[in-house]
């Protein structure tokens, strides 16, 4: 009997091409889009341009009908609050900058979506994320980077265990996105051609702040900006207007650049420090480690280090790992080390693993 | 092998119905506006139509209004009574069990300034009567209370909410989209006073549906236009539609007996199945006062929308909740108001039979409804922790 995958389905090209490729390979391939977040007022209809809302529900259901392959809709609404939208939420009021996909991947994809997809019967289950999955040296499963250098999603996928990785496939991660699109051309998959989603897919308009105070319900409380000497610059929005080393959109002129260097949560206070360099570290902590390809960290280690997700990576040791904690040191200073991103530590192009900055 | 057991959803057409109709698409096709002869024909067989439906909830022709479906019907009762009743009260009651197209109408009036009274239901999805007295006020203008519930099949105690909305002088409207067609409904006997009802869920075509006002009943036009239906609801009659309304009708109150008989035999016979088959299962609503079609189970910790998933696969066609726009499915509020909690709603699956459902087909449904839970049990941990206590006690 052929093996069942369940193919997460957003109607986009990617996604749209994953579905296709693995029937072609002899799948049998059951399409399922996740409803994750969509207001299903009457006034939010339709302004949404992220993966989820009902448009893409459209343009998937009529890829899967071309495709001929079963098709559904899955509801995660309360998943993806819990562990998506709560914790952004909550991150953000700690004064941290939180990276959604990833705990979305973690839990929604890989814990929620694989789970209700064995229940009905797969095997495994794909997506059209640019990465693929290989043995490491050592035998372990690791994410691996896209043929596709400039989409490589690696680093969203860097949490995920490695009984998660034996029940996936990702197709998509083997071709250059030109070749997806030429494949899905060829197919004659009726992808809608839409811009890449990079926002954050359950706020479209950006606006964090607003989406924090809609989601707790209370304005947040506004404080002050101050030099790390205790100057104080004027007052800032709240805490989850800002993250480490941003300069734009401070509200504050001084004459000069200036850069957010810390968060401190507990004056409501806002460091900003006029140079530039001071908000470069070569030292790091991260917990809720994640191995992958590593079975452990180990001083000495040297990796290359990611410590967000457009990040290019910079060479780093491993200082300390003990306790749940990895303390590691580049090999020249990295800019706006930001608690609550990730830290994601490759050799070459295989994920080893990585933690959550603190 | 194909089982169709979603018939709340929608049925069949009939072939009688569709033989009845086929006249009107292309032969007979005039306005039923018109007034020469050709035009006549159509609006005779209109009018045939509206007899047989009058007939049929003991009402007079003169008080049947054709509609595009069930939803329409629900607008129009509840707005076109705010409407045309505004000056004497702004308070509405209904309860928490009723459609969308309730449900949502009633929001939308609140936002228009009227009050609305949401009445709990029992366990097995009864008013309390004397609650829906408490709830009347000096201006309560209109009850609406569905005949019959549409995911646990409860029937209410229509007749008696006809007489305290009577004694009150308060419009009672009853949703019977479910009922129409499957049990008996008199409007008289009942003290209905508005009556929304689709052809769909009865062997009918969809997008036929009809409303009864009582005579006497204020309210203006809800479409406007032309003078279609005493001006009340303008627009070209959707001629076949409405023949096929007609048949459809006729041939249910023809036979339905024989049909309540049938059904509920075959409902019990499946229920007592699934219980012989199946471990720790409830039937969620009434064993008494249901509809003969309806059997809506909980299978503790099977998860809903998997195992609907899973019947798919097997040729098996079933609901549970609402669906939402996208198809997803939601927690249905039905299920949460008779006291369910949210998991255990999410357990629940709904089958609806039709007259067309056969013994083999139910013995197929459970043997696979069978497998299946078992197999979605075993992946629960949560079903294997209930069942370590469920045997300690």
């Amino acid at each position: 009997m052929n093996k069942t995958v369940v193919v997460g389905m957003s109607g986009g090209v990617d996604s749209s091409v994953a579905a296709y490729l693995l029937k072609e390979q002899g799948y049998d391939v059951i399409g399922v889009t996740m409803q994750i977040w969509q207001d299903e007022s009457e006034t939010a209809q339709e302004d949404n341009g992220g993966c989820c809302g009902l448009s893409a529900v459209d343009d998937a259901r009529r890829v899967a009908d071309v495709l001929g392959i079963p098709y559904y809709v899955m509801n995660f609404k309360k998943e993806f609050q819990k562990n998506v939208i709560d914790y952004f939420v909550d991150e953000y009021r700690k004064g941290r900058t939180p990276n959604p996909c990833i705990a979305c991947n973690r839990y929604v994809k890989w814990e929620s979506l694989l789970q209700r997809s064995m229940e009905i019967g797969a095997d495994y289950i794909a997506t059209g994320h640019y990465a693929r999955i290989s043995e490491y040296k050592n035998g372990r499963l690791s994410i691996r980077k896209s043929v596709t250098a400039r989409k490589d999603q690696t680093y969203a996928l860097y949490n995920l265990t490695q009984e998660q990785l034996k029940r996936t496939l990702l197709p998509v991660g083997e071709y250059e996105k030109e070749q997806i699109r030429e494949i899905a051309k060829k197919a004659g998959l009726p992808v809608a051609v839409k811009p890449d989603s990079q926002e954050i897919c359950f706020v479209p308009d950006n606006d964090y702040a607003g989406f924090i105070e809609r989601e707790t319900g209370e304005k947040e409380k506004k404080g002050m900006f101050v030099t790390e000497d205790g100057e104080i610059l004027g007052e800032h929005k709240g805490i989850s207007h800002y993250t480490i080393g941003q300069r734009k959109g401070l509200g504050i002129s001084m004459g000069h650049p200036i850069y957010v260097k810390e968060i401190r949560t507990d004056t409501n206070e806002v460091i900003l420090a006029e140079e530039e360099k001071s908000i470069f570290s070569t030292v790091l902590t991260a917990d809720n480690i994640n191995y992958m390809g590593a079975e452990k960290f180990e001083p000495g280690m040297e990796m290359t280090g990611k410590i967000r997700y457009s990040h290019k990576g910079e060479k780093c040791v491993v200082k300390a790992c003990e306790d749940g904690k990895i303390t590691l040191e580049f090999a020249n200073p990295v800019r706006a080390v930001t608690p609550g991103q990730a830290v994601v530590l490759y050799d070459g192009d295989y994920v080893l693993g990585g933690g959550t900055i603190c | 092998m194909n089982v169709y057991m979603d018939n709340a959803a929608t049925t069949m057409l009939s072939k009688e119905v569709y033989e009845k109709m086929q006249p009107y698409f292309m032969g007979e096709y005039g306005n039923a506006s018109g007034i020469y002869s050709f035009a006549q024909r159509s609006r005779k067989a209109v009018e045939d139509a509206r007899q047989i439906i009058g007939d049929a909830i003991n009402a007079k022709s003169s008080e049947i209004y054709f509609t595009s479906g069930g939803t329409e019907s629900d607008n129009w009762a509840l707005k076109a009574v705010a409407d045309a009743m505004e000056e004497k009260g702004r308070h509405i009651i209904t309860t928490k069990i009723e459609h969308h197209a309730i449900l949502n109408t009633c929001g939308y009036l609140e936002k228009k300034g009227f009050r609305v009274t949401y009445l709990d239901v029992d366990s097995e999805g009864r008013i309390n009567l004397q609650d829906l007295e408490n709830a009347i006020e000096n201006d309560t203008i209109l009850i609406s209370v569905m005949f019959a519930n549409n995911e646990i099949g409860t029937i209410q105690p229509v007749k008696e909410i006809g007489e305290i909305a009577h004694r009150y002088g308060i419009i009672f409207h009853t949703d019977a989209v479910q009922a129409f067609g499957h049990v008996k409904v008199d409007v008289e006997a009942c003290n209905i006073d508005m009556l929304s009802a689709s052809a769909h869920k009865f062997h009918g075509p969809k997008g036929a549906g009809f409303l009864y006002i009582r005579n006497g009943i204020k309210t203006g036009s809800y479409m406007h236009g032309g003078s279609q239906e005493r001006h009340r609801r303008a627009g070209t009659l959707n001629v076949p539609g409405i023949v096929g309304m007609g048949e459809a009708a006729r041939i249910a109150v023809e036979h339905m007996d024989e049909s309540i008989k049938y059904e509920t035999d075959l409902r019990e016979y499946f229920i007592g199945k699934l219980k012989e088959n199946v471990p720790h299962i409830k039937l969620n609503g009434s064993s008494s006062d249901r509809l003969p079609d309806n059997i809506n189970v909980c299978f503790k910790y099977a998860p809903g929308e998997s195992a609907l998933i899973m019947l798919d696969r097997k040729g098996i066609y079933c609901s549970a909740g609402s669906a939402c726009t996208s198809g997803a499915m939601d927690a249905s509020h039905v299920l949460l108001a008779i006291g369910m909690s949210e998991e255990m709603a999410h357990c629940s699956i709904r089958f609806t039979i039709s007259s067309d459902t056969t013994k083999e087909d139910i013995d197929y449904v459970v043997e696979n409804v069978s497998q299946i839970i078992t197999k979605l049990r075993a992946m629960s941990p949560l079903y294997e922790h209930y069942v370590q206590e469920t045997e300690k006690q």
